[in-house]
């Protein structure tokens, strides 16, 4: 590895309930940015660095990437778009850098996924970093990048999701954030739909209101019946309401743990389908209490012996 | 390198350094910072590393010094080193002279 900090294998199915925005060019806010308990953090060259300030953000990007112990948290870099000039420097200092992630950004196809992914294992071989080991994400911010989600999510092995940009949607789509999220309900369904088939993991866009606690708890309940694996967020404080609401509740893991043991039981004694607390139980609830079960291992909150 | 031009990078925000360079006969190097008396000496050191990994020689260097860690400074140095070459846009050596 060309950093000096080792960084564990990037996995792409880790847990990214929350993914917090930094500008990579403020050295105060990067430097701190693993304490607040995020599970990833994302660094960004894009629209928050000034056009004439992208060169200094790599400068600091790197050394950030390879003298700060991030530790557990992941870090994802924001590139610039693959329609500019800057691009291919920011994969170069990524994957210098040892970056777990890039995200890219207004993706509307599945040749720009292979075009970054292109240079990003140009980049690994330049730099002696093992090939495979930087992780891709989309950032879908227009229509396009939506009806296109299952392409560009299938489109590299590197890919470890999607995510939608709601401000630049909402403004290709001519609409406002509204209360109920009804403005970008089918394109927040359609990419769901897209990451599941690909088997990817699907990402909320930031809400903008940081003093509207009550308009972001909604939001956030919103998206957690909807099933999105995790939000991105522009402040710490945002952080703990998402990782209370996406980790499964005691009675969800109790529940989870008896159709778990009962259904090892009935499966020895080989019965397919039966019923547990009144409700019919088979193998798809099966799957599920299993998928609970690990989710509250990994958000912390299970201490049970399965 | 050879500083070609003058050039700056880095701001005057709480834990950042601004840099100056510009071109002179001999290798000068002014640090003004609030935490002078505590850290003068490090943080002349790591302009002094930063520019030798550089291979810069000669020029005038002025760093005006907000709080900034290590890693900053040094990010702060090379950028202005490259801007004053006009090279810092792209090809930069990562993991070679930038370490």
């Amino acid at each position: 590895m060309a950093g000096k900090i080792h960084r564990p294998r990037p996995n792409k199915d880790r847990l990214r309930r929350t993914m917090m925005f930094m500008n990579a060019q403020r050295p105060g806010l990067i430097k701190d940015a693993y304490i607040y308990g995020c599970d990833s953090i994302m660094l960004d060259l894009e629209d928050a660095v000034a056009v004439n300030q992208k060169d200094a953000a790599r400068f600091s990007l790197y050394h950030a990437l390879t003298t700060v112990d991030y530790g557990d948290t992941e870090v994802i870099v924001r590139i610039n778009g693959t329609d500019t000039e800057y691009w291919r420097e920011d994969v170069r200092v990524c994957v210098a850098g040892g970056a777990d992630g890039i995200r890219i950004p207004k993706c509307e196809s599945a040749e720009q996924v292979k075009e970054v992914e292109a240079a990003v294992e140009e980049a690994e071989r330049e730099f002696g970093v093992e090939v495979g080991w930087t992780l891709l994400m989309a950032a879908l911010e227009s229509p396009l990048g939506i009806m296109n989600a299952y392409e560009i999510c299938t489109a590299s092995d590197r890919m470890l999701g999607c995510a939608i940009s709601g401000g630049d949607f909402r403004t290709s789509m001519r609409v406002q954030i509204e209360p109920d999220g009804i403005e970008i309900n089918t394109a927040r369904s359609m990419m769901l739909l897209a990451a599941r088939a690909a088997g990817v993991q699907c990402l909320d866009t930031m809400y903008p209101n940081l003093d509207d606690e009550e308009g972001f708890r909604r939001e956030v309940d919103l998206i957690v019946r909807m099933g999105f694996d995790g939000k991105s967020l522009i402040n710490p404080k945002q952080i703990a309401y998402v990782h209370e609401r996406l980790a499964p509740t005691p009675k969800q893991i109790a529940h989870s743990e008896k159709i778990v043991r009962s259904c090892r039981e009935q499966a020895d004694a080989g019965v397919g389908v039966y019923v547990v607390d009144g409700k019919m139980v088979d193998p798809p609830f099966f799957r599920e209490a299993e998928r609970i079960i690990e989710l509250a291992k990994k958000c912390g909150v299970y201490h049970g012996d399965l | 390198m050879v500083i070609e031009k003058t050039a700056m990078a880095g701001t005057l925000e709480s834990s950042d350094a601004q840099v100056t360079v510009s071109p002179a006969d001999t290798l000068e190097i002014v640090i003004e910072s609030s935490v002078i008396n505590q850290y003068g000496r490090q943080i002349k050191q790591t302009v002094v590393e930063t520019l030798g990994r550089l291979g810069v020689e000669s020029g005038l260097v002025s760093v005006v010094d907000k709080g900034a860690l290590d890693c900053t400074l040094k990010a702060r140095v090379e950028c202005a080193v490259f801007r004053s070459c006009d090279a810092s846009m792209e090809n930069i050596p990562w993991g070679g002279v930038i370490q």
